[in-house]
């Protein structure tokens, strides 16, 4: 493999500073967080960029803290420090539990969250599972912030609603409730995940009052509909039968292709085997 | 395109000594390491960070040398292999468990393996079987398979069972 090309690494002591850094620098330029994504596209040469703004000598974009309602994790918090967050563990444990997961200890250990969503890679945990618990992320830039939800934000393979000289300063994920049940589970065989099923469960009782089911990493962004979500909602007994059912039609909303990961007809019928796992998890 | 050159001066602690180089944005610590420093025992392999091969500890937490900047260094506390003997050659627990329990044969992947290993057990010195294997799922080998790896690292927390001690 080629060494990497030659590049200046900028380090913004702010985020406006950040912004104003990137679109400065146009498409000659791009935020850089762990590398882990980025360095290896440029190795390959798949990306060129000769100015590297480091977002992680932004103050107070590494940190994790709980407001009345949201969870908030900063952008340049690793897979690493999420996993082991006691705040995290508290407040939303299937979150910790999918970090544990992600990519190997080393990965985890330079990676962020941030980096992880705003590179859009099809096969991602985290995408999954926040689409699904309702997340959104704030995004700066030189107009000020935006709110996204992980719909808006993810756009397909590789591409997000960010603007080049904008950034991500981090996600909000809603307050788990007595009332919430959630699981997050993949499969996976190779370097990353071939799918990914989050389903997020409001209970009461032997009902389900609401629920919301994301399928991750078979279509190029993380796949979910009302209507899927209206047939995993009544009574657990009745919910078990149409299982089958809301899983067909699930498989049906992320339209799977055949590639190197496995044919679109296996895929489908892996939505149905981790969507059956993942219920019965969420309600264990 | 422009060619800036941007030269990195490097201040760290490696394997508890004070060193300072200068080098240049885009080298990868690996390369410092290697290159710069002549320190060999990091072995470069796969280069996208599946293998482990080149991990190296950082701050404790183990990283793949290949891909992270050297950049990122700069005043962290870098462990490669050669910093785990002793000054008098006596060998690290877990490179002396290595050799016990026949855990290497090309031994290529091995100074990755042996700083895995210690990251796992300096934050967790009794893991479970389970536990073992899930951090050290990163670190990849072509040679031994994987039963006397674990088996070394099981030795060195204590937790082997007394049928396979030596
Ligand atoms: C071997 C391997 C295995 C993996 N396995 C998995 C897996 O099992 N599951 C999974 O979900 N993922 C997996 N990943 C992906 C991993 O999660 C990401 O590589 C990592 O989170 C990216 O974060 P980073 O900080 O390194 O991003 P970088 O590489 O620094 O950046 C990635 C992209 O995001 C942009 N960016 C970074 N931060 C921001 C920000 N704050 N605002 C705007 N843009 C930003 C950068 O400009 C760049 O385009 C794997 C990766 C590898 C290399």
């Amino acid at each position: 493999m080629m060494p990497l090309r030659r590049f200046t690494i900028d380090q913004p002591k702010s985020v406006k500073e950040a912004a104003e850094m990137l679109a400065h620098h146009g498409e000659n330029g791009r935020l850089y967080a762990g590398g882990t994504e980025l360095l290896l596209a440029m190795k390959h040469d798949l990306l060129r960029y000769e100015h590297l703004v480091d977002v992680k000598t932004v103050p107070d974009l590494n940190t994790i803290s709980v407001g009345n309602n949201n969870l908030h994790i900063g952008a340049t918090v690793t897979h690493r420090a999420v996993e082991r967050s006691a705040e995290a563990r508290e407040h939303c444990p299937v979150l910790v539990d999918m970090e544990h997961n992600v990519a190997n200890v080393r990965v985890r250990a330079t990676g962020t969250l941030g980096g992880n969503l705003c590179f859009a890679e099809p096969h991602s945990d985290p995408a999954a599972l926040l689409l699904a618990l309702g997340a959104h992320v704030h995004v700066a830039g030189k107009n000020g912030e935006r709110k996204l939800n992980i719909d808006e934000l993810i756009q397909g393979a590789y591409e997000t609603a960010i603007a080049p000289d904008e950034l991500m300063t981090g996600v909000d994920i809603p307050l788990a409730a007595k009332s919430r049940r959630a699981a997050y589970m993949k499969f996976q065989i190779k370097e990353r995940p071939t799918l990914g099923l989050a389903l997020v469960l409001d209970v009461d009782g032997g009902n389900i009052k609401s629920a919301r089911a994301v399928v991750g990493s078979i279509s190029p962004k993380p796949a979910r509909s009302d209507q899927v979500d209206k047939i995993l909602a009544g009574s657990r007994a009745d919910v078990e039968k149409r299982l089958a059912d809301a899983a067909q039609e699930l498989a049906k909303v992320a339209d799977p292709v055949d590639d190197l990961e496995g044919s679109a007809e296996y895929k489908r019928h892996l939505v149905g085997v981790f969507l059956k796992r993942a219920f019965i998890k969420a309600l264990s | 395109m422009t060619d800036v050159k941007q030269i990195v001066n490097l201040k760290f602690t490696l394997n508890g000594k004070a060193v300072e180089v200068d080098c240049e944005a885009e080298e990868t610590l690996a390369e410092v390491l290697r290159d710069r420093l002549n320190l060999t025992g990091t072995k470069i392999s796969c280069e996208v960070q599946v293998c482990g091969a080149c991990t190296v500890l950082v701050d404790g937490l183990p990283v793949s040398s290949c891909t992270l900047l050297a950049y990122e260094a700069r005043g962290k506390n870098v462990t490669s292999i050669e910093g785990l003997a002793k000054p008098d050659g006596t060998l690290h627990p877990i490179q002396q468990a290595f050799i016990d329990e026949f855990a290497f044969q090309c031994g290529f992947c091995t100074p990755g393996m042996i700083l895995a290993a210690k990251a796992l057990l300096d934050e967790n010195p009794k893991p479970s079987r389970d536990e073992i294997v899930h951090f050290m799922d990163g670190n990849i080998c072509r040679c031994t398979g994987y039963v006397p790896i674990v088996r070394a690292i099981q030795k060195v927390a204590g937790t082997l069972e007394s049928k396979h001690h030596k």
